[in-house]
Order: C-alpha cells, then structure tokens, then sequence
C-alpha cells in the first residue's frame, strides 16, 4: 500500500483512528490535515460531484463483481441443466417417480430420482428434529442462562463443532459412533419395530450404517448452524420487554416463555430452515456412514440408502461417459432446487422481520 | 384493601413473595433441560476430538510426517508423511483466497458504498443467501459441468479451487459487508471533505479501516473450505507424489487422502486416515487462530 | 500503520508455515529385501532404465496395491524414476489414457471395440494399436463372518444362492450339505456388496454365471445386481462391514482379507475344497486362454472361471496395462517399457504379500515378449 501522489496516505490512518475515541497518542494532529499537492488528484473546485475516470472503472468493477455474482447463482442451474438434458432424453425410466438408479450407459440410462430425494429429505428431517430443540437449549442457554462471563467462550465452544470438516465426522460417525448406538438402536427395532419408522430396514443394526447413524451425526453438525442464528436473535430480544417480565414478578423460565421465544421464534425457524438446508447437501459425512441397498427405501430408520448428494459423491470417480454424468448432474439439478428453494424460505421468514436488523 | 385496624399490620401485602412450587418447579426444570443441551452439545465434540487425537496424535508427532510425502510407498509399509497432501491443501486453499476474495470485497464494497437499496443490490443480497446454502457437491459438479464436460479442462486442483471460490464467496462477502457497514460515515464524508474522490476512500480509508476485520474473515473462510471433501472427490484426482502444479496432474490434499487411505484396511491405512485428520486439524486450528489474533491484535474499539 | 499490521503480520505466519514445511520430499527409499516366500516367476530381463522421469497412470483400483509394489521396485532399480498411479477407476483409466493424458491405463477390462474405444486408443498411439497386457492377477474371497464357524467351504452354485438371495439362513440345508459336520448357527445372512460400480463386482458376477451351473439369473455388470443385502463404498467398505457384524458375507480382494484378517471362505468347483490363495490362483490363471492376437494379449475369462482342475482357485481377477504398442515419444517409450519390464521380473516378488499372485513362469514370458516390442 505504498503510495505517493496522493493525499490518502499520511491522512486515512489519523482518519482511521478517529473512533477510537483518541486513544492512540501516536495520533498526530497534522495528520488529517495533511498535504495536498497540488498536482495530485486534489481538486480544488467547489464541493460538486465530479465522476474522475478512477470513479468510474471502480464502480463498474464492484458493479460487474455483483453482478458476476448474480449470474453465477443463474449459470450454476443453467450449466447443470444443459449438462443434464441429453442424459433426461435418453432416460427410460421416469425421472421424477422413478426409484431404479442406473446410471450406466451400457444398455441404457434409466434412472428415477425419487428414492435418492426420499432418503435425502428423511435423513435431514430426522436430523432437524433431533437437532432444533437442542439448539434451541444451547441458545437460550448461551443467552439468557449461561453466566455473561461465560457465554462467550461457551459460545466459542459450540462454534467449534462447526469448524470440524465434515470427512472427520464422517469417520467418527462411522467407526465409533455407529458401533456405540448398536445396542439402542437394536433396542428400538425389537420392542418398538411395529412402529414403521423402527421397523427391520436394508442395514445390519450390529454394523450401524444406517440412517439412524447417519440422522444423529447430521444433526450434531446442524447444532452450531442453528445455534449460532437463534442465539444472534435471542440476543435482541428489548431489554425492556425483559424487564417488564421480570418487574411483574416472572420466574426466568417465564422471561423466556413470555417475551425471548415469541420475539425470536421467526429467527429461530429461519434458522433451522438453512440448517435443514445444509443437511440436504451433506455429502462425505453421509456417503462415509450410509450403507447403500438395492431394495426400495422402507421409510425405516434403521435402512440404508443414498442421498443423492452421497449417490453422486459416490460415482465421482467414474465420471467418464458424459451421459453417465449427465444422470448424476441431473439428481444435482434436483437438489440445487431443493435447497434454493429452502434457503429461499428461510431468508423469506427473516426478511420479514425488520426488528432483526 | 379493608381500612387498617391494626397499626403493625403492612397496608399492603410485601412485594416479594414466595413464588409457588409449581411455579418454582417449571422454573428448575426449564432451567436443568437448557443447561442440559448445552452439554449434549459439548459431548460429541469432546468425544470426537479425544477420538481423533487417540488415534491419529501419535503418527504426527514424527518429522517424518510434515516433510515427506507417501510416495513410492505401498499400502503395507508405514513411513513417509503427508507433506504432499498438505501442499495440496494450502495450495488449493490459497489459490481460491486470491480469486475469492477480491471479488468478495469488490461485491460487499458495491453493496454498503453503491447499491444501497437498489434493486440490483437486493438481488445480490439475495443472491449472496442463496450461494451460501449451496452444497459443496452442486459446487463440484456445476465446476465439473462447466469446466471439464464443456471447456474440455482435465480434473485438476485449479478446478478444485474454482469450486472452493463458489463456496468462499458469500462468506467473505458476509464478514466485509458487516464490517464496512460499521465503519463511520464521519470518516467517509471527511475525506470527501479533503475532495478525495469516492473510490479512493473507499480503497485508501474504509477498506483499511475494516482490514483486520476483513482478514480476520478471509482466514476463517480458508479454513473453512480447506476441509471441503465433495469438490476434491469430483474434480481432483489423488497422488501420493507432490505435485506443486495447480493446472495439471493429481494433486493430493488432507481430505482426499483421507478417502484415498480409507481403501487401505490395513493399520497403516488407519494411521494414515486418523494422522491426516489430526493434521487437518491442526491446520485448520492455526487459521481460525490466526483469525482471532489478527483481529485482538488490531482490531477497532468501536462497536 | 494500522493497516499493514494484520497484513504483516500474515505475512509472517504465512512466511513461518512455509519455512516449516519447505523441506518436503518425495523421497521414501525404505531398506529393501523382500524375502517373501512366494513363488516368483524366476526370468529375468535387462532393463533399460531412463526417459522420461515421471510416469503418470490412471485406472482401476483394484490393481493398486500391486502397482505400488511395481513403482517401489522401478524406484529401486531406477533411482529417480517415478510412475504416479491415480486408482480412479477402469473407465477413467480407459479414457484418460485414449485423451492422451496418461501413459498407461489401468483397467478391469481390456478394450472394448463396440464401445469405440480400441479405434480412440489407436488414434492416440499415432496410427498404431494399443496393446491389453494381463500384468496384474489377484483372486477374489469371499469372506464372512460368523461367530463359532472358523472353516466354511462354498460351491459356485451355492455362492449364487446366496449372492441372490435363494438362500438366506446359515443353516440352510444347502450350506450344511457343503459343509458336512459343521454346526451352523440360526442366524440372517447378511450379504454385504459394493454399492459403487466395480470391476471387481464385474468379475464376480460373471465368475457366478459362468461356473454358478445357472443359479445365477442375474445379469453381470459393474453393478451388484443381486437384490440382496447392504452395500459398501470400495472394498475396503466392505471388509470393514463384514468385520463389524455377524453372519456377514461379502466378496473382496484377497490384500483386503489379508489386511482385516478375515476368514475367507473354500471354493470347492467340483474337484474338493481349495483355500483363498495364491497358489490355487496360480493354478487356475494356467488354464486361462489368450484370445487377443499376437501382443495384445487379452483373456478368455469364461474358461477361466470355469476350470474346474483340482487345486486351482478360479475367482480370480485380472486387471489389464494398456499401452501403445508405437506411437510414444523416445523418451516416454523407454520409461514405460522400463517400468514395465521391472513391473515383469523384480516388481513379482512383492506381489503375494501385496495380496496379489505373481505370474506364472509362461505367463511372464509372454508378457516380457511383448514389453520389449514396445517402440
């Protein structure tokens, strides 16, 4: 950042320093006000806007970078579509209601869909409901329990489950966390199995590659997502419809009830909205626990199967044939709508809360 | 209230009464349930954690292992290290820094200096929202789609880098645009004041002005989408060799070695998987504290 | 200067993570001497080390660890020569080598003309053919595990059953029938596939088709197209399935049961019970047939796995090099033909420990021939 023709130098820090509240005794006086050479680029004409060409390309530079941005969200469904549509074509089963995945061109395409995005939306459900009243503890805990001293490096702790690479809780969840729910999950099947959702599935409870597994190590990388927003909410809630819970003699139980949740419910949704969002395209931490099948999805915790994220993480390296890939690209398409469209929503049920801001 | 009587008697009932048990009992409960979650919270990182370094601290702990590489080693024999992997993954994490982030700041600069409230600026907002949610593996293959089905570019780690700016992007977008918003308008209209032109503050006064911020955000940001596994699996192909050249060949990295590594059932398949996993770690340790010590050693005071 | 601090500041760090690591090499000469006590093919031939210093290769994975053990040999013979081996498959070993971007191709399967990919693979050799050549042969087990039953012996027939789901009990009367004397448990089998595309899967299914006496009525392919069971991601998916439950039953490569130290069931194809091996695979790839014409040296695997002679073990897979018969530079030719040639003689006698069969001494004739056609 070395320059010399202007008066920016010597004057942004002193500028810059201004809001410490002049702290910084280095802060000279003759900074701000400092040398304007003439020749440098320092007009001396009246406080009139004048558009230099250094306006201009910047503007355009931050300009086509937004749009860039724009088109690229547009570009992703497009190029995934072109890709996908040759591959659509020549499929002979039905894309959308189909269950069958064969994406081998040998003798045919013909793959469906509908049991990738069927195990997709029940392990991330199943994920979300273990996960959001969880999250909505940690919250409540961080912002209204935990002792203020406390709260932010308890915070910090939560945080850090979002900053473990999802390979690595795949791996946990595979090789300790699955042999570990074994007994519960057996457990379930034998004296709750006449409930569809425990009954006997496509996966081996002793092995534990099921979605079961699979649903509670989503659902522990869900926590920080949730948490993180609830608690930015919760943390607005008016100080003084708090104290006026509290001036009529309500416990902190009834504080919460009365003024924290019904101020952060909206943010609360939202927030666990774009945590479904992130368990729909979880990709490695679910191919590394889920066993595959090749029977129909059962609508049991206890089956295996295939996200399509996972579906398509799994044929990665077989990418060759492009109408091969083209299937894939097309169960991609799939779920870049689905979560477009429950990221859409969740920033809608935001958006419509201006006392966020 | 009847009219007082008896003098000793309070005219009104005290302000602080007990609070009645059932009261009081929701009250424990509510309190326990919360304080309890925030514990099933800590368990499975506490566990994860204690899980991985039980496993993995150990191989790492040899010089061996940051300085060479797997190379020409088979799947039986323990010795080399993950030097390459780590090249790969500081490699493909900082070339999509440089493309990422000025384009970030560029977007986060047009949305708090120049698009206000415009309509372009809303659907960048917008925009910006959804790109964060998008998954990694739609990442990959929208890069795969465009850059090696249509342009006809071999799998390489520049490939992977693309897919990386996709998912850094937004992020760093955030950060800029949160910080840029809090920087004072007082110093934006002094130097307008001084006629420095709009595009010089905002390069040579607001920017630096955010910068430890701002770099505080970049670094999270790689260590972020360093852990990334979904785009290396579909873009990149693994080699246990190093490889500095981001535009050809395979080009490991700490997550694709891990799922190179898996298919080795071995013990040294297992000491490599679990000592890769500490490294990650490790490094992205050192990035998220870098983060915070950029911003305690200079940051600003004002809220 | 406020604003240079975090930049300096980074600056350091950065500078600092790059001094730690600055020194990384490549460089894992370990002490060599395998005294393996495997039968290794005794020919020997000179080798030409030189050309080009880096090889690259791509292909199926199945062959990966035997060419680890090749690359380890050509870096001892060769000091300073290389081959990096990307085990992304067959399909993008076939199609990165016909697009020119690796040397070698790794593939479960030699090339297919109808798919266009011979005439593809011509073209990249300038004009020329490109040569299959079986250097890779490693049997297939099927392991299990059952808690109580150390010894387990299956017919191809029975092996189909199970794979297809006619018999889903280990105490089927056709298990007992196989395993005469045994007590079997009342317990599920629980069949465990791979759940990705596979040669080894490929091989498998045709291997159950052609010596299953019909009881497979399932198509081969790279799918598991059984209808039975739970699949896993690569082998070693598998292997770590099989081990963690009970009544498990999958197919893998023999390293992977040598690795997991899994019990791995007899085949018994007519002429009594031959255990998972390299000598009973040894003695089944003699009975294989070249059917491709002079060098190209493609097999007839049908036979193969039909061969019923006593002590040979027929599940067995042989993965393909493809190479340019002409139509490398100078220098490339020379490295290949280097590396292939040690990959032929000194690179075998790792081989059984890698879990793979070492070529028999015809075999390896055979193939050393036609390396040295190679121009």
């Amino acid at each position: 950042m070395s320059d010399s023709d202007t008066v920016g130098r010597p004057g942004a820090p002193g500028l810059a320093r201004g809001p410490r509240g002049g702290a910084a005794p280095d802060t000279a006086p003759e900074a701000p006000i400092s040398t304007p050479k003439g020749s440098g680029g320092t007009p001396t004409q009246p406080p009139k806007v004048i558009t230099r060409p250094g306006d201009k390309i910047f503007k355009a530079l931050t300009v086509g970078s937004g749009v860039f941005v724009v088109a690229m969200i547009a570009l992703i469904g497009i190029f995934l579509l072109i890709q996908a549509i040759p591959s659509l074509a020549d499929n002979q089963a039905n894309f959308l209601f189909g269950r069958d995945w064969d994406a081998d061109p040998e003798g045919g395409l013909a793959f469906g869909v509908l049991d990738l995005l069927l195990v997709t939306v029940f392990s991330a459900v199943f994920a979300l409901i273990i996960a959001m009243p969880v999250s909505l503890g940690i919250a409540l805990f961080l912002t209204q329990y935990a002792p203020r001293r406390l709260a932010r490096p308890f915070a910090y702790l939560v945080d850090l489950l979002a900053a473990v690479p999802s390979i690595i809780y795949g791996l946990w969840g595979a090789y300790v966390l699955a042999p570990a729910l074994s007994p519960i999950s057996t457990w379930l099947n034998e004296n709750l199995g006449f409930i569809p959702l425990f009954a006997t599935g496509t996966s081996n409870l002793a092995i534990g590659q099921t979605i079961f597994t699979a649903g509670i190590v989503l659902a522990v990388m869900l926590l920080p997502i949730i948490t993180a927003i609830s608690r930015e909410v919760f943390d607005r809630t008016p100080s003084m419809q708090v104290e006026g819970a509290l001036a009529l003699g309500a416990t902190k139980w009834e504080v919460v009830r009365t003024t924290v949740l019904p101020f952060g419910r909206a943010g609360y949704i939202s927030a666990s909205m774009l945590g479904l969002g992130r368990a729909l395209g979880e990709t490695i931490a679910v191919l590394i626990i889920l066993s595959s099948t090749t029977s129909h999805f059962g609508f049991s915790l206890f089956d295996g199967g295939d996200t399509i994220a996972s579906k398509i993480a799994r044929a990665a390296q077989e990418f060759n044939d492009p109408r091969g890939a083209g299937a894939y690209i097309a169960a991609g398409l799939v779920l870049f709508v689905l979560t477009f469209v429950v990221n859409a929503f969740a920033r809608a049920i935001i958006a419509g809360h201006k006392e966020y801001e | 209230m009847s009219t007082a009587t008896d003098l000793n008697r309070p005219a009104a009932p005290p302000a602080f009464q007990e609070i009645n048990a059932s009261r009081r009992f929701k009250n424990r409960l509510a309190t326990i349930l919360v304080g309890g979650t925030f514990v099933l919270a800590l368990a499975p990182l506490v566990w994860l954690l204690i899980t991985v370094i039980a496993k993995g601290f150990q191989h790492v702990l040899n010089a061996d292992w940051w300085q060479k590489s797997l190379a020409g080693l088979t799947s039986r024999q323990f010795g080399g290290g993950v030097y390459h992997a780590i090249i790969g993954t500081l490699l493909q994490g900082l070339i999509c820094a440089v493309i990422a982030v000025p384009i970030a700041i560029l977007v986060a600069v047009y949305l708090v200096e120049y698009g206000k409230r415009s309509r372009l600026a809303k659907a960048v907002t917008f925009t910006v929202d959804i790109l964060s949610g998008v998954p990694s593996i739609v990442a990959a293959l929208f890069i795969y789609a465009l850059c090696i089905t249509t342009l006809g570019m071999p799998r390489s780690a520049f490939a992977v880098s693309l897919a990386l700016v996709l998912l850094m992007i937004p992020v760093v977008v955030r950060t800029t645009e949160e910080l840029l918003k809090i920087v004072p308008d007082e110093l934006r209209e002094a130097a307008y004041a001084l006629g420095v032109p709009k595009w010089k503050t905002i390069v040579k006064i607001v920017i630096p002005t955010a910068l430890s911020g701002i770099i505080t955000g970049v670094s999270l940001a790689i260590a972020r989408v360093m852990g990334e596994t979904a785009p290396v699996l579909v873009l990149v192909g693994y080699t246990t060799f190093i490889n500095y050249d981001p535009f050809g060949g395979s080009m490991a990295s700490l997550p694709l070695l891990m799922t190179s590594e898996r298919l080795t059932t071995n013990e040294v398949g297992e000491a490599r998987v679990w000592g890769a996993a500490v490294t990650l770690i490790l490094i992205i340790t050192v990035f998220n504290l870098l983060g915070s010590l950029i911003s305690r050693l200079t940051s600003l005071k004002t809220k | 200067m406020i604003s240079k601090r975090p930049v300096s500041v980074l600056g350091l760090v950065a500078a600092g993570a790059l001094a730690l690591t600055a020194c990384g090499s490549d460089n894992n000469t370990t002490p060599g001497g395998n005294n393996s006590a495997a039968p290794a093919p005794t020919a020997k031939a000179p080798v030409e080390c030189g050309g080009k210093k880096d090889l690259v290769a791509e292909g199926s994975s199945a062959q990966k660890g035997a060419i680890e053990a090749f690359v380890s040999a050509y870096g001892a013979k060769c000091s300073g020569q290389q081959l990096a081996y990307t085990p992304s498959g067959s399909g993008a070993g076939v199609k990165q080598f016909n697009a020119g971007i690796v040397d070698i191709g790794g593939s479960d399967s030699p090339l297919n003309k109808d798919k266009g990919e011979v005439d593809k693979a011509a073209e990249r050799c300038k004009g020329n053919p490109a040569w299959n050549l079986p250097l890779v042969f490693g049997p297939v087990g099927i392991a299990y595990k059952l808690d109580g039953v150390t010894s387990l012996t299956l017919t191809p027939e029975l092996a189909a059953k199970i794979f297809s789901g006619a018999v889903t009990k280990w105490n089927d009367p056709a298990v007992a029938a196989a395993n005469t004397g045994a007590t079997l448990p009342d317990k599920a089998i629980t069949v465990i596939y791979r759940g990705d595309e596979s040669g080894t899967t490929d091989n498998f299914q045709k291997y159950l088709k052609a010596a299953g006496k019909g009881a497979w009525t399932k198509d081969a392919g790279k799918k598991f197209n059984g209808g039975v069971g739970q699949g896993a991601q690569g082998s070693a998916g598998v292997a770590d399935a099989i081990s963690a439950g009970d009544g498990t039953i999958g197919y893998i490569e023999w390293s992977y049961v040598q690795d997991k130290k899994l019990s791995a069931a007899k085949l018994d194809s007519g002429s009594g019970a031959v255990e998972l091996g390299a000598e009973g695979a040894a003695a089944a790839i003699k009975s294989a047939k070249v059917k491709g014409s002079g060098n190209d040296l493609v097999l007839d695997l049908d036979a193969l796995y039909a061969s019923n002679t006593a002590g040979s073990y027929p599940l067995v897979l042989a993965t393909y090099e493809i190479v340019c018969s002409k139509g490398y530079d100078a220098d490339t030719a020379k490295a290949v033909k280097a590396f292939l040639t040690v990959a032929a003689t000194d690179g075998q006698s790792a081989l059984a420990d890698a879990g793979y069969v070492p070529l028999p001494d015809e075999f390896q004739v055979k193939l050393l021939d036609a390396i040295k056609a190679i121009a």
